[in-house]
This record gives C-alpha cells, sequence and structure tokens, in this order.
C-alpha cells in the first residue's frame, strides 16, 4: 500500500500545477476517476486482514476528502482567472460614439411658437387658426381699415388676381373667431403673414402672434399684466416694459410695447441702438367698430388685441442675428437647435 | 418727419433740451427715430402715425409740446398783407364738398432769381426739401411750418380761369415730375379752360409750373376734403407732402393765416406786390366738430385706472378741446385740426397718452377656469413633430410661394394659384405641395456640401377646390444619402444609399402613434415626379391620404442629385388623427411559430400574400411576420422566395401540433391555389 502522505504531497503538487480547469480535469481523473490512484487503493482494501481494514479504509478516505478539496479550491481560482481575462480581453473604448441615427432638430421659430403657446394655454388662452388667403373684409375692412386708408400704404400686400390676397397679418383670426364663437374669449392666433418687403429685417413671409381677450370689463391695465406677464415667462427674467402711445386702425387707444433689451439689460447696446429699449410688440384696446364688425356688443364688453413677431422673438431669445437665416434652412444653422 | 428744435422754439418755449424732447414725444406717440445735428441746431426726425396728420408741422408738433410741458404756444400771424395790387384772377369751385375752402391771391413783380436767404435754405434742407427757387421755398418753408400744403401757378401760363372740378373721362395731365397721366373721373383736378392744371391736393402741372423767370403768380391755399384725395396718389405710384397732409386731414381754419404768411415771406425774400385775397368757402361741407361724449365710468373701465376728473379736464384743454361737464362725464369738441377723435375711445387715448401710460398699473384679470374637451382626434403636433427630429429629421421653413418652373416640372398636370404681384419670379405661385420647397432645400444643402440630408416641413399647400382655395395641412420629409450619419462599425450591408423602406419606415412609426393599427395600406402609385416602380400611395380606410416614392431618375439628373431623394407627404390631420387604442386581453399560454418560405412570381405583393395568409388561417394565427425575401441562384428568374414567420396562440389553451399543422396545411393550399406558390416549410 502506498503511502498516504506521500500520495498526498504528489497529489497537491500536481493540483497545484495544473494551470487550467481542462488539466485539472485531467488530474481529478488520475486520482479519482475509475481508474485513478485513490480509487485504486480503495479497492486494494479488499485485500488487507479484517482487523487492519477499518484503520487503512480510514486513511485513505481522509485522503481523498483533502484531495477533492483541493481540487474543488483550485478549480474556483482557475475559473476566477478565466473570467477576468475574458473580462480583459472584452474592454471596449467607452469613448467612440454609439451606433445609428443621429438626432435631427425643430426649427427655431416652430421651438419659439411651440414655448409661446403652452405659456398661453396655461394663462387660460386657446390657441385658434385662421386661413393664410384672405379676403379684404377680414384682412382689412373689419378691422376698421377702409379702402383708401392711409395705414393700407404700410401693409404691402400681396394679391391674387380676383382680389382675394394672402394676409398681412394674423389679426382677421380675430374677426373669425368672434364670429365664430362671440364673447367673452380669450386666445392666441400663431401663424404665417405674408409682406411685399425683402431685405435684412423684412422677408416676404414671416410669423406673427395675435392676441385677443374679450369680456366684460377687460381693461388696460388687464392688457399690461398680460404682456408683461408673457415677455418675463418668454424670456425667463423680471425684465422692464414700457407702453407707447401709437396708432393701429384697429385698436384705440393703441400703443408700442418696449421691453428692455434683453442683451444689455436695458444699458445700451447696438442690438437697442443704445436706448435700452426693444420695441417687441403693439397693442391696443379692440375698436368699437371692430367689435361690432365681429357681431359683439361693444357697450357690454371690452377687449385688448395684441401682436408680436414670433421671429423677432425667436431671434431675441437664440441670439439670432439675421432673419433670412430662417427661412435658408442650412442644415448648418438648424443643427444647432436639436435641444428643445 | 423731421423738426428743427430751434423753429420749434419760435412756437413753444421748450424746457428740455433735445434729448429729453425726444423722449418725451416718443412716450406721447411721436417716436424718436434718430436726432441730427444741423450746426447749433438740433433736427429730432419723428415717426407720425397716420391718424396724426395735425402733427406733420412745426406748429403740430408745437402744440403737442405745449400740452406736454404746460407752455403757452405762440399765436398764429394774423396781420393781413396790404393788397397794393388791384388785380384779381376768376375762380370757381364745382365741387364744393372736395374743396369747401379755397384762397388765392395775385401777386407781380416777384424776382424769382433772387437768393433764398441762408436761413431758410438751412430749414428746408434741415427737412430733406430742396432749394429751387424763392416762390417754391416760400410755399414749401409755409407747408412745413403750418402743414398747409399750398401751390403757386405762373400767371402768364393760366389761360382764363381757374376751376376746381372733377377729371373729365381720360382726361391727360403732364405733371410737375414730367409725367403723362391719364386722370379717373373721381379725381379732382384745378383747372383752365385749357384743361387740367394740376392734381388738386396732390401736384401741380407742368405747363403752368414756375419758372426762373416767372413774375406773376397765382397762390393757391385750399382745403381738400380727405374723402376726395385719399389714395389718388397711390394709383400714379406718388405719395407728396400735400397728399399726405390732405389724405390725413389739413386744418380747414388755417388757409387765411397761411396764404398771409407766404404772402408776407415771398415779398420779403423777393419783393412783389399782392392782391386783394379771393376767398371761397363753402361752410356747409366744412367737417363738423361733432362734440364726443366721455363717460367717466367708461374711462376707468377701459383703462382699468381712475384718474382724477381735474387731470382728466386739464388734459384735454391742454389739446385745446372744448371742454363741458356733464353728469355722466363730459362732452369733448375737438379742434379744427383734430381728424381723429371720433369716438369716446379717442378720448380716452388722449387722456390716457396725456396722464402717460407708465400711470395706469398693471392689473391680473378675473382668472377664468373653464374646461373645454380637447379636440380628441387631433394629432399632438409636438409629437409629431419631435418623432421626426428623433429619428435624423430636420425640420425647415420654407415660403408658401415657389417658382412655377421647378413646380410645373414636378407636378405637370396641375396649376398653381398665381400672385398678381409676387416679389420675384421664382417666388410667383403658391404651394401644391411641400415638396418643391424640400427639393431645393436639399439642392442648395448638397451644394454647401451636405453629403447626407433629412429634412421635413408641416404647412399649408393650396389646392384650387370648387369656388375657391382649400389650405391642406401637409406634413412632407424628404431624405437623401447615406443611410446612417459617416460612424465606425456600420456593417457593410448597411453602407449604402438610404431607399424607400428607410423613410417607410420612419412614416410608420408616426403612423403607428395613431393608434390606427391596421388601418393604414400602401399601394403602388405613379406621380410623374416619383420613380414608377418605387412610388406608393398611403391610404387610411380607403381613402388617400399620401404618398411616397423616390424621385424619378430624370429628376435628380435634373436637379443634380448625388443621391437620389426618398420623399413623403401626408396630410396632416387625415393621416395623423388619433384613434383610442382598443384593448386586447394577452394570454398566459405560450405562443408556436411556424417558418415557411413561400415562392411566388415577382408580380406577386407582400400585402396579397399577407391577406391570402390570413384568410387561409384560423383566429389561432397571431402574427405573420417577414423576416427574409430572396432572389437569385436556386429560383427561377422572375420568382422571389419569401420567408414568413407564423405566430400561433390561443387565448385558453396550450395548443398542440395538431391544432398548428391544420392551420399550416391550410395556408399552403390556400397560398398554391390562389397564388400559384411553391412552399418550403
Amino acid at each position: 500500500m502506498n503511502d498516504p502522505a506521500a500520495l498526498i504531497t504528489r497529489a497537491l503538487s500536481e493540483i497545484a500545477s495544473s494551470s487550467d480547469l481542462a488539466g485539472l480535469d485531467e488530474v481529478r481523473v488520475r486520482l479519482l476517476g475509475k481508474k485513478g490512484t485513490l480509487t485504486a487503493a480503495l479497492k486494494s482494501l479488499g485485500a488487507l486482514p479484517a482487523s487492519e481494514r477499518p484503520a487503512a479504509g480510514q486513511a485513505i478516505n481522509a485522503t481523498k476528502e483533502r484531495v477533492q478539496s483541493a481540487l474543488e479550491a483550485r478549480r474556483l481560482e482557475l475559473e476566477t482567472s478565466k473570467v477576468s481575462r475574458e473580462l480583459l480581453a472584452g474592454r471596449i473604448d467607452v469613448t467612440l460614439p454609439g451606433r445609428g441615427e443621429a438626432r435631427g432638430s425643430l426649427h427655431p421659430v416652430t421651438q419659439a411658437r411651440l414655448r409661446i403657446e403652452t405659456l398661453f394655454r396655461r394663462a387660460g388662452f386657446d390657441v385658434a387658426v385662421g386661413p393664410e388667403i384672405e379676403d379684404d373684409f377680414h384682412n382689412f375692412e373689419a378691422l376698421n381699415i377702409p379702402p383708401n386708408h392711409p395705414a393700407r400704404a404700410l401693409h404691402d400686400t400681396f394679391y391674387f388676381p380676383d382680389g382675394r390676397l394672402l394676409r398681412t397679418h394674423t389679426s382677421p383670426v380675430q374677426i373669425r373667431s368672434m364670429l365664430a364663437h362671440g364673447a367673452p374669449i380669450a386666445l392666441i392666433a400663431p401663424g404665417r403673414v405674408y409682406r411685399n418687403d425683402h431685405d435684412i429685417t423684412h422677408a416676404p413671409m414671416f410669423h406673427q402672434l395675435e392676441g385677443l381677450v374679450v369680456a366684460e370689463n377687460v381693461s388696460f391695465a388687464n392688457m399690461k399684466a398680460v404682456l408683461h406677464g408673457f415677455l418675463s415667462a418668454f424670456f425667463e427674467r423680471d425684465l422692464a416694459m414700457r407702453l407707447r402711445p401709437s396708432y393701429f386702425p384697429f385698436t384705440e387707444p393703441s400703443a408700442e410695447v418696449d421691453m428692455s433689451c434683453v442683451f444689455c439689460e436695458g444699458s445700451g447696446c447696438r442690438i437697442c441702438k443704445h436706448t435700452g429699449w426693444l420695441e417687441i410688440s403693439g397693442c391696443g384696446m379692440v375698436h368699437p367698430n371692430v367689435l361690432k364688425a365681429s357681431g359683439v356688443d361693444a357697450e357690454r364688453f371690452t377687449g385688448y388685441a395684441f401682436g408680436a413677431g414670433i421671429d423677432r422673438l425667436a431671434m431675441l431669445r437664440y441670439g439670432v442675428n439675421d432673419l433670412r437665416l430662417f427661412f435658408e434652412n442650412d442644415l448648418r444653422f438648424l443643427r444647432q437647435f436639436q435641444a428643445f | 418727419m423731421k423738426l428743427s428744435c430751434a423753429w420749434l422754439k419760435e412756437w413753444v418755449d421748450v424746457p428740455w433740451d433735445a434729448r429729453e424732447l425726444g423722449a418725451r414725444l416718443t412716450m406721447a406717440g411721436f417716436e424718436l427715430e434718430a436726432i441730427h445735428s444741423q450746426g447749433d441746431d438740433r433736427i429730432l426726425e419723428l415717426n407720425i402715425t397716420p391718424n396724426r396728420g395735425d402733427a406733420m408741422s412745426v406748429l403740430g408738433l408745437a402744440r403737442e409740446v405745449a400740452a406736454l410741458s404746460g407752455q403757452k404756444l405762440a399765436g398764429l400771424v394774423t396781420a393781413p398783407v396790404r393788397a397794393e395790387l388791384a388785380a384779381s384772377f376768376p375762380v370757381h369751385v364745382d365741387e364744393p364738398a372736395a374743396c369747401p375752402v379755397f384762397v388765392g391771391r395775385v401777386i407781380r413783380g416777384v424776382n424769382n432769381r433772387a437768393i433764398t436767404p441762408a436761413w431758410m435754405r438751412t430749414r428746408l434742407e434741415g427737412a430733406d426739401i430742396r432749394c429751387v427757387s424763392p416762390i417754391v421755398d416760400v410755399t414749401n418753408y409755409v407747408l412745413l411750418e403750418l402743414g398747409q400744403p399750398m401751390h403757386a401757378y405762373d400767371l402768364a401760363a393760366l389761360k382764363g380761369e381757374i376751376r376746381v372740378r372733377t377729371a373729365r373721362s381720360a382726361e391727360r395731365l403732364q405733371l410737375l415730375d414730367g409725367r403723362a397721366v391719364t386722370l379717373d373721373k373721381d379725381m379732382l383736378v384745378i383747372a383752365d379752360r385749357d384743361g387740367a392744371v394740376g392734381l388738386a391736393g396732390i401736384m401741380g402741372g407742368e405747363r403752368t409750373a414756375v419758372a426762373i423767370h416767372t413774375a406773376d403768380v397765382f397762390l393757391e391755399v385750399a382745403y381738400f376734403a380727405p374723402a376726395a384725395i385719399l389714395g389718388r396718389a397711390r394709383r400714379f405710384g406718388l405719395v407728396t407732402d400735400a397728399s399726405q397732409r390732405f389724405e390725413r386731414g389739413v386744418d380747414p381754419r388755417l388757409q387765411k393765416h397761411a396764404i398771409e404768411r407766404a404772402t408776407a415771406l415771398l415779398l420779403e425774400v423777393a419783393g412783389g406786390k399782392a392782391a386783394a385775397l379771393e376767398v371761397l368757402e363753402s361752410t356747409e361741407y366744412l367737417p363738423p366738430r361733432r362734440a364726443v361724449s366721455l363717460r367717466s365710468a367708461q374711462l376707468e373701465r377701459l383703462l382699468g385706472a381712475r384718474i382724477d376728473p381735474q387731470r382728466v379736464e386739464s388734459a384735454l384743454t391742454a389739446l385745446q378741446m372744448r371742454v363741458e361737464t356733464t353728469s355722466a362725464g363730459w362732452q369733448v369738441t375737438p379742434p379744427s385740426h383734430r381728424f381723429d377723435i371720433a369716438i369716446e375711445a379717442d378720448l380716452i387715448e388722449e387722456v390716457a397718452r396725456l396722464v402717460g401710460f407708465d400711470a395706469i398699473p398693471e392689473e391680473e384679470g378675473a382668472s377664468r377656469h373653464h374646461f373645454r374637451a380637447l379636440a380628441g382626434a387631433r394629432p399632438a403636433e409636438t409629437s409629431v413633430l419631435d418623432t421626426l427630429s428623433a429619428r435624423g429629421y430636420h425640420e425647415t421653413i420654407n415660403y408658401a410661394f415657389v417658382d412655377p418652373q421647378l413646380q410645373l416640372r414636378i407636378f405637370p398636370e396641375r396649376a398653381g394659384l398665381a400672385l398678381a404681384n409676387p416679389i420675384a419670379s421664382d417666388l410667383s405661385v403658391m404651394r401644391l405641395s411641400l415638396w418643391p420647397g424640400l427639393l431645393k432645400v436639399a439642392a442648395e444643402n448638397q451644394r454647401r456640401q451636405q453629403q447626407r440630408i433629412k429634412v421635413f416641413e408641416r404647412g399649408v399647400c393650396f389646392i384650387a377646390a370648387d369656388g375657391g382655395t382649400l389650405e391642406a395641412d401637409r406634413l412632407a420629409g424628404l431624405a437623401c444619402g447615406t443611410r446612417l450619419p459617416e460612424q465606425w462599425g456600420v456593417p457593410r450591408e448597411l453602407r449604402g444609399s438610404l431607399d424607400f423602406f428607410d423613410v417607410k419606415a420612419d412614416l410608420e412609426v408616426l403612423l403607428a402613434a395613431t393608434g390606427s393599427e391596421h388601418g393604414f395600406s400602401f399601394e403602388p402609385a405613379e406621380l410623374s415626379c416619383l420613380h414608377p416602380g418605387r412610388a406608393a400611395r398611403l391610404l387610411r380606410q380607403g381613402h388617400e391620404v399620401g404618398f411616397l416614392g423616390e424621385l424619378h431618375p430624370s429628376l435628380v439628373r435634373e436637379l443634380d442629385f448625388t443621391y437620389p431623394p426618398v420623399l413623403f407627404e401626408i396630410d396632416f390631420y387625415a393621416a395623423l388623427r388619433l384613434e383610442r387604442p382598443p384593448f386586447r386581453e394577452i394570454s398566459r399560454f405560450p405562443e408556436v411559430r411556424r417558418d415557411i418560405a413561400v415562392v411566388v412570381g415577382e408580380n406577386v405583393s407582400l400585402s396579397a400574400l399577407r391577406e391570402r395568409v390570413i384568410l387561409s388561417a384560423s383566429s389561432l394565427l397571431q402574427q405573420c411576420r417577414v423576416f427574409d425575401v430572396y432572389r437569385g441562384p436556386g429560383l427561377e428568374t422572375g420568382t422571389k422566395s419569401i420567408a414568413l414567420g407564423l405566430i400561433f396562440q390561443d387565448i385558453s389553451r396550450t395548443l398542440t401540433d395538431e391544432d398548428v399543422d391544420q392551420n399550416v396545411a391550410s395556408i399552403v393550399v390556400g397560398l398554391r391555389a390562389s397564388l400559384n406558390a411553391k412552399i418550403r416549410e
């Protein structure tokens, strides 16, 4: 019979020197397999005298247990190192860009419009739309601009041969909405408008925001609060606002709205021509003739209306310095507006 | 309008410097555009709104400054020039309603070769008026000072009389600017026996114009009613100093003052002797000065602020209004120079203007919390736009008028609505589709070295419909270039040009968001601008709601595209209208999948195949997926093999092989019989 101690020493050394799981398994078979050394030793017990068998059996079993636990320990060791080798081999460069499509963008004018709509909806305004091809009644006459009125000269209107026209402002939506829904009413009407004019600050098509509130006892003071609230919310700051007397045929009193320059905070810069103010909107109390033309009782109801250029609001918000960029649709320009 | 501060100071003591004056006028409704220097003087460039014709003069602005500052306004000089000449010229006013006041006089012996004095020249130049000769310069000077247009005729050229009448049919007139015009019958003219010598209130005629040798003149100072002048000048593309003022309204009480002022200046500058005034006045046609009532309650209601009654009265009085108190407020009569005070709101504006808009507080309106049902089926715009941009598309905004030639090339069988006065010939026809705009954007961006272009637009297209124009709200996209942006690690088969099916997937993502799972179908379409074999019509419940296809190869060449663009256009509402998605119970039992390969002729479409499969199977068939389409070796030419994954499942039990086998057998039989298909299981 082999000496158990020598057997253990040799087995442990073989286990320790096996370098991978396959090698370790070979060692296991050699020791514990059907024809393995320890299996053979156990089989040889039968040849011993009965009195020696228990002691010899105990010794062999103890040896077997030691070998088995050494095998298990080594197996764990080898598996762990295999996983770490695999992990090492599987490293990637996490700084490489992700695969697939890149994000597109929303036009800055659309972003400004959606922002305006959200702000006004929260304040209880509806969003209304109207046709872009209008007739003289809705675009001019109902807005207290009869034929030959000097204000018509300021409109540079695009006409069709049959006398219809491309709306020069979103104000006709006021008329259509009041005719359809009556008063009280609180709405904004954003949309495309057209003027036959093209230079650095004018495009033949641009975007306007119209606002209209008609109810009993709506006042100029209410209008000031709404405009100031909107401008502060849109530009996300508490800016100063002032109203200057002006003239629009469809409002009386009428005012131009100036807000403190968002570039210099009112201290004067090139953008605001060193006045500290930016002209941003026109507004006024709805002229009784407009209410009458829209079927609203001009004694019972009062109202205010305002208009502003969405393109201009977008230019100021994003710092775009040339209106024409909005309609050139250069991808290098549009890509700058991925975030919204 | 340009206002000399020095000139203004002759009329009112201005307590402010030029900058402060400009600021005050701005806040009173006369916006300061710029301040210019002219020697020691400052010239304010002011924007006068069209309702304030009365402020288009030194006198008019002096009145405003007096009202704003409380300073006294200088009076008009009333001392008449002594008539040293016994001469007259016959004047007839045939149209007293159009010309209620006509004042004229003969002046003889004027030296029109005299040099206009420097002080007068300076003031005219400061107002951008060219100096011509003493006679013309004096009339312009008084126009600037008092706002009263006037005209001097060469007396020697006038034939027999002056008559204020309407133009005769097709009457001709050679204007001062040299142009010969044909007059309309609703135009007011000044005529002599030989015909029209001037367009009343707009511009004089060439034949009777004063020249350097003119010695004897007839000076005309009239009040023409705005209605007789409005719009006439514009018919000839004219805007004159006179027409602007008469259209807006000239003070009908100013004519005698103005002619005396002009006569005195002319005699001073160029000598001569004046005859007595000839005055033709039809007071019944003077604009009525109606009193307008102002209720204090309405003032407070409209402004949302209470203004002290004394302040109201002082403001209106300062503007030369006659104010009488009534039980409800006031009766206010505007002065003769104000043509813009007709209703109560006009007076409220005047009060607010003088008090200052800043003095009116900001006040939140009474809030209304009212619920209105959302327009249920209307697609959420933001989610549509965001979906496209998340899939790589950039939103563009294009002009609604397009190049008629490009549009005709794309839609040769349809006519766009043409503008009567386009801004440019390549922006002259309203778009029928968003495609012309997107194609132009894509071509321009390709010229800017952009290799991969994915753009979209939402906007209105203008379609002729019976008796009018339908404004169709559309959404369109265009994609061309590589399937993916240039990047690492893209498998070879995905590196080519994007095609029909890439864009179809983008469109299908939008359609899936409608909740209308089975409502959409695509069928082959023929559009002359699209590749005949790669164009589809999108149907929703059988109705056409859009198109999808690859640009026709000949257009690809003409527009010089490197990669063929794929385009889609859908009707925003009809295609994207939302349906409430139905709830279906999900099965707890396993699904069984069988794959079959179906060999059919090239002419058999997938939708025909799928329709047949669904028809042949029982309700256990849950899905029929396509996972491969193969053509090539092993197949007869003209055929293709479509690999289908058939998914079976039941809601209440686990399926047996028999259930599935029966279904597959019936599908196979159906396909063989109807589509002459060969099946490989």
